[in-house]
């Protein structure tokens, strides 16, 4: 049988600070796991964030060669891992916008009949120049640069002012 | 009432759990000076769980397919913030798993804790062992780089030796009748769904046995404490012995740890199957001593093929090791002593041929 004094460890010497020796096993053991338990944890939660996907090309990508669209029409082009939209407008100048919808990330089209760029999942709309002006989309389209070099047509991203 | 009590109340109220874990505070475990054997079981399976972990954060990158495998642990271990730890921990803790389960067999074997009535704990613990090998040798293909091929080539050829119906298992294991992507999407297949879920059945098996029939005393110790209860020494399961096996899982943790950082495993070189193989190509060393023994049949023994000879032998070995338990009599026989003796023989050729196989050019 344990009495009181023999629980308390080292409490009976007077020279000693009366900590229970429990104690002071239970919060070493107990540090030293928790702190393995921060060694395994913070790897595992690192390794799950995946790695940021290279952006490549993005900042001029060539979205389409002059006369490979007609007046009053729209193709989508890869601008880094990214959808965009090159359009030509019935005046036969050329535009280029983001081509994912500020709404729910739907990709967008041009739609000749409305001379509108169109959203087929909730119905949003924007004019030529990315402005939403209909439907739910709250914000407008990334409006892109367009330079026309030789053949091919340079779509760029607006340097910020 | 503390709140952690409250919790505990209600759902022992809905759960039973002082019934669930009433068999665990009745359970004890001999104490004697070969008690430290009893913890392999537990690394063993503590490692297990090891491995479902790290697989899993794997299986998050990895792409199966002849094309993408390698590139994607390519990535994992260079891209991937911690890939190159995770994909260490899981080939090592893979490594450490087959050693402790062969020393958790062999420390079985010479306490002879395979005897009646624990004879279906026997074959379920060795059908674990061939999982763990099929595991071992599947995963081995997935990254996909030439030493992995060139061992799952000449692995399922030697499946295709035996007679009949060897080659209809290479051509399935093989998903064809070469090694090629098909290949690596049925191991994948085998690795992380078929081996897992026959696993986990089985080891559910195992540990309800152990369960259900106590733990073994080595033979002349029941015998001592048969003949005199009061010599008999013994520790609570819950939490006594199960504190300590935390501090050895604990241990093996900190090993495993420092093994994956400080020796990360390699990835070597995309397959080819167009490349000539490598000189000195081994396979992985828990099945060294079978290579180490095909190697040394001569190429025709009587009447038969080496080769063949060599797998039919391997497979009758197999069989009956699987069914050893049921070569001993529970009444006292020279059979004992047998077994014993062919324990020691088993673990000397393992061992033997291992490392001459690791040695030899």
């Amino acid at each position: 049988m344990s009495t009181p004094g023999e629980e308390m460890g080292n409490a009976g010497n007077p020279l000693s600070p009366p900590v229970p020796r429990r104690r002071f096993v239970e919060v070493l053991l107990g540090s030293g796991f928790l702190a393995t338990a921060i060694a395994f944890l913070y790897p595992v939660l690192r390794y799950l964030v995946p790695p940021k996907a290279s952006d490549l090309g993005s900042d001029a990508v060539v979205a389409g060669h002059v006369g490979e669209l007609k007046p009053n029409s729209g193709k989508i082009f890869r601008f880094g891992n990214r959808p965009g939209l090159l359009i030509r407008t019935a005046s036969g100048e050329y535009r280029a916008i983001s081509a994912i919808c500020t709404h729910l990330t739907c990709t967008v089209q041009y739609r000749d009949d409305l001379r509108e760029v169109w959203c087929a999942c909730h119905n949003g709309k924007y004019d030529l120049n990315g402005r939403n002006i209909s439907g739910p989309p709250p914000r407008p389209l990334e409006a892109f640069e367009v330079q026309v070099r030789g053949d091919a047509i340079f779509v760029r991203r607006r340097r910020e002012a | 009432m503390s709140p952690l009590r409250n919790l505990r109340d209600w759902l022992d109220q809905r759960l039973g759990w002082d019934d669930l874990i009433a068999p665990l505070r009745k359970k004890s475990v001999p104490l004697h000076k070969l008690s430290y054997w009893y913890f392999l079981g537990g690394i063993t399976l503590f490692l297990f769980v090891i491995q479902v972990l790290t697989g899993i954060l794997l299986l998050l990158y990895y792409r199966p397919g002849a094309n993408e495998a390698f590139e994607s642990v390519q990535y994992i271990m260079t891209q991937v913030k911690f890939g190159w730890l995770i994909r260490s921990i899981h080939s090592w803790s893979a490594n450490l798993m087959i050693f402790t389960a062969f020393a958790h067999m062999f420390s079985v074997l010479f306490l002879k804790a395979y005897r009646k009535p624990r004879e279906l704990t026997w074959v379920s613990g060795v059908i674990l062992l061939f999982l763990v090998m099929g595991f071992g040798f599947s995963g081995y293909l997935l990254p996909w780089n030439t030493l992995a091929f060139f061992a799952t080539k000449v692995g399922t050829e030697i499946a295709a030796q035996v007679p009949i119906i060897g080659k209809p298992i290479m051509i399935f294991l093989r998903g064809g009748e070469e090694v090629t992507g098909a290949t690596l999407t049925r191991f994948f297949g085998f690795h992380v769904a078929v081996l897992p879920g026959l696993a986990t059945l089985l080891i559910l098996l195992h540990l309800v046995l152990v369960q259900r029939l106590g733990i073994s005393i080595p033979p002349k110790l029941e015998a001592q404490w048969t003949a005199n209860p009061s010599a008999k020494c013994e520790m609570k399961f819950f939490p006594n012995f199960m504190l300590r096996e935390l501090m050895a899982w604990y241990v093996a943790l900190g090993v495993l740890g420092a093994l994956a950082a400080i020796f990360p495993w390699n990835l070597g070189v995309k397959a080819d199957a167009f490349a000539p193989a490598p000189a000195g190509i081994k396979p992985e060393w828990y099945f060294l001593f079978m290579f180490q023994t095909l190697k040394l049949i001569p190429p025709r023994v009587w009447f038969m093929d080496g080769e063949v000879l060599g797998v039919l032998a391997f497979g009758l070995v197999g069989l009956l090791w699987l069914l050893l338990p049921f070569f001993e009599s529970d009444q006292p026989s020279p059979t004992k002593r047998w077994i014993t003796g062919l324990a020691v023989f088993a673990l000397a050729y393992v061992a033997g041929m291992s490392v001459y196989g690791h040695l030899a050019k």
